[in-house]
């Protein structure tokens, strides 16, 4: 006995759905044209008249017209419904491409996936997770630290193995290139500092101690920090998305698989570049800071140009040079650290080479700022 | 499928500045082939294929898309045109800051305006079609070479484009991935009536899935018709075939 139970939907532009219920069997029939432009029937429609008795599904597609995606993602979704409910399904009824390209699509079983950690994590969770990264970090941050002092090692014992000319292209990079933004940077910078002296020091008619102000300032401190920071964001961040994009490029493990420590050939030469020339930059610094003073206060406070030379004399003293100069070797120090570390642990993405170079110009600051407190303590404490 | 693809360069020319690296390339492409562009290597295939897709204006000549010319309309119409076609580059160039899904939903989201469930449905197809059902929520740096191959084909289908152009689409594949990438783009031309250029220098896969080819010669910076790379086998330029016997004829 036949027992024929009926639906049908239809979409927009002639396309329609028709389910027709024989026995133990559901017969599917697809008419019209079933592409992503319209708006097609929904597979429930079909899912719901799968119940306990439907043991089979048939298709009848002679009155299908054109299709796309839209018509196998619908069908993909039907045959996915019949497996999970043991429905046996007949596909004769369906155009040969259509079936072809089915069948490619579930030749390979799904990879079933480890489930990612979920996004939506509660703030101790992620808390906690950012602290434990944070210690597992410092240890990758020593052993990076210990093998660049082999590193130093094998240079102050002639073993090292780096290109000189890379050395040499480094310190162009970071020296003359960078003049102009220093330039920009100190003159401001001790233009504020003269500024800021003045308003107090007229206080007590004492702005003839400008010069002493600006000269010690920007010599000792702000030169060297000033250019630490310039170079950590020009040069740190450079450092960082060099030596990314190599590890991307599988360039550091060709290195490493010559035998050629990867920290000679490519840390070595940074750090040698920048340890010379940030010192320079940061002389270079305090100077064009001095002239930044000088004119404040030859053109807005009346003090002549032999006044503030007699004055940036006396107060100088050669120990505040030697302090500006130790304070830059190691801000320069600090920021190829921070650069190459952050590059060697690049991942092997465009993605991961932008994180290495944000994250080289904020370990470089932090560290520097570090550096600055202690020496600045320290240097205090030996009365330096 | 939308409307017939047909495709017609005419008499053009590649160059870097006044480095000419092919002229005189002519061919036309009918609905239904799988086109080979093949060649050694530095001939040029990669070069053409960026003046076909839109990438690098040609020195001279034209590349018709059903009669419009690609370089010399309004870059709307360029625009409207280059929907038109599916591009899978060499190394899959996915999105990395993107998940696979992402990767293929992008298109879907940009141009279709489909609900998201609908858009999520079709990437699952796309890139069950590729054999990476259930890789959804991996990102480009966790799959290998041949995933990452792939991923890229299952987003150049991800609109339904009625013309492929596939760089380089077996190199760096095991040969059963490759096989099956080529009963795939073979299944999409069959199934879907999609035109399919096809740019190569593997052998086994030029000569399983080529219906029609032109051959690139870095020596003379021309092209030599090549018809049916079976045909060409047996019967085509001795150069060519010296090409596709890998020296031996």
């Amino acid at each position: 006995m036949t027992k024929a139970v009926e639906s049908s939907a239809a979409g927009e532009a002639g396309q329609k759905l028709e389910t027709r219920r024989v026995d133990d069997g559901l017969l599917v029939a697809l008419s019209g044209r079933w592409c992503l432009d319209q708006t097609l029937p929904s597979r429930e429609i079909v899912e719901r008249e799968l119940s306990a008795v439907v043991r089979r599904l048939t298709f009848d597609a002679t009155a299908l017209a054109d299709w796309d995606s839209g018509l196998l993602t619908f069908l993909a979704g039907v045959l996915k419904a019949c497996a999970a409910r043991g429905v046996a399904v007949d596909q004769d009824g369906l155009p040969e491409g259509i079936r072809r390209l089915l069948s490619m699509a579930f030749a390979v079983p799904e990879q079933k996936v480890a489930l990612r950690a979920a996004a939506g994590q509660s703030l101790l969770a992620r808390v906690g997770a950012a602290t434990l990264d944070l210690i597992r970090g410092a240890p990758a941050m020593l052993g990076f630290l210990g093998e660049i002092t082999l590193s130093f090692l094998r240079l102050s014992s002639g073993r090292a193995r780096f290109r000189a000319s890379d050395m040499w292209l480094e310190i162009e990079q970071v020296g003359p290139r960078t003049l102009p933004i220093v330039s920009v940077i100190s003159f401001l910078v001790g233009l504020i500092l003269a500024y800021l002296g003045a308003d107090q020091l007229k206080l007590v008619g004492a702005q003839i101690f400008i010069a002493d102000l600006v000269a010690i300032g920007m010599v000792r401190e702000v030169g060297a920090l000033m250019t630490g920071i310039i170079i950590a964001g020009r040069t740190g961040a450079a450092f960082a998305a060099q030596l990314g994009t190599m590890q991307v490029n599988e360039e550091i493990d060709a290195l490493r698989t010559l035998g050629i420590p990867p920290v000679d050939f490519l840390v070595l030469p940074r750090m040698l570049a920048l340890m010379l020339m940030v010192p320079l930059l940061t002389l270079y610094s305090g100077f064009v800071g001095m002239l930044a003073g000088l004119l404040v206060s030859i053109t807005i406070f009346d003090i002549s140009f032999f006044e503030y030379y007699n004055e940036t004399l006396r107060a100088l003293e050669l120990k505040h040079f030697w302090v500006g100069l130790s304070k830059g070797t190691v801000y320069g120090a600090m920021v190829a650290f921070a650069g190459c570390l952050r590059g060697m642990q690049c991942g092997r993405s465009a993605e991961a080479v932008g994180e290495a170079a944000t994250s080289a110009v904020v370990t470089a600051i932090l560290l520097i700022t570090i550096a600055a407190s202690v020496m600045t303590i320290v240097y205090y404490q030996l009365d330096i | 499928m939308a409307e017939a693809a047909h495709i017609e360069v005419r008499d053009l020319t590649m160059a870097y500045g006044d480095f000419v690296v092919q002229t005189g390339i002519e061919f036309s492409v009918k609905q239904g082939d799988v086109f080979v562009i093949m060649g050694g290597n530095g001939c040029g295939k990669t070069t053409l294929m960026r003046a076909l897709i839109g990438l690098q204006r040609p020195a001279a000549g034209t590349v018709r898309y059903d009669g419009e010319d690609f370089w010399s309309v309004a870059p709307e119409d360029q625009e409207r045109m280059k929907r038109r076609l599916g591009i899978m580059f060499q190394g899959g160039a996915l999105w990395s800051s993107l998940t696979l899904a992402e990767n293929v939903a992008l298109p879907l989201a940009e141009y279709t305006g489909l609900p998201p469930g609908r858009i999520a449905e079709i990437v699952s197809f796309k890139l069950a079609l590729v054999g990476l059902a259930g890789f959804e929520d991996f990102y480009p740096s966790e799959l290998s070479g041949g995933m990452k191959k792939r991923a890229g084909l299952a987003r150049a289908m991800a609109l339904d484009p009625d013309i492929l152009i596939i760089d380089e689409p077996s190199s760096g594949l095991d040969p059963l991935t490759a096989r099956r990438l080529d009963d795939l783009i073979l299944e999409l031309r069959d199934s879907l009536g999609a035109t399919i250029i096809v740019i190569s220098h593997d052998l086994a896969s030029i000569l399983a899935i080529g219906s029609d080819s032109i051959y690139l010669d870095a020596d003379t910076h021309t092209m030599i018709p090549t018809g049916n790379p079976q045909q060409a086998l047996l019967h085509g330029d001795p150069r060519v075939r010296h090409f596709l016997t890998r020296g031996a004829a």
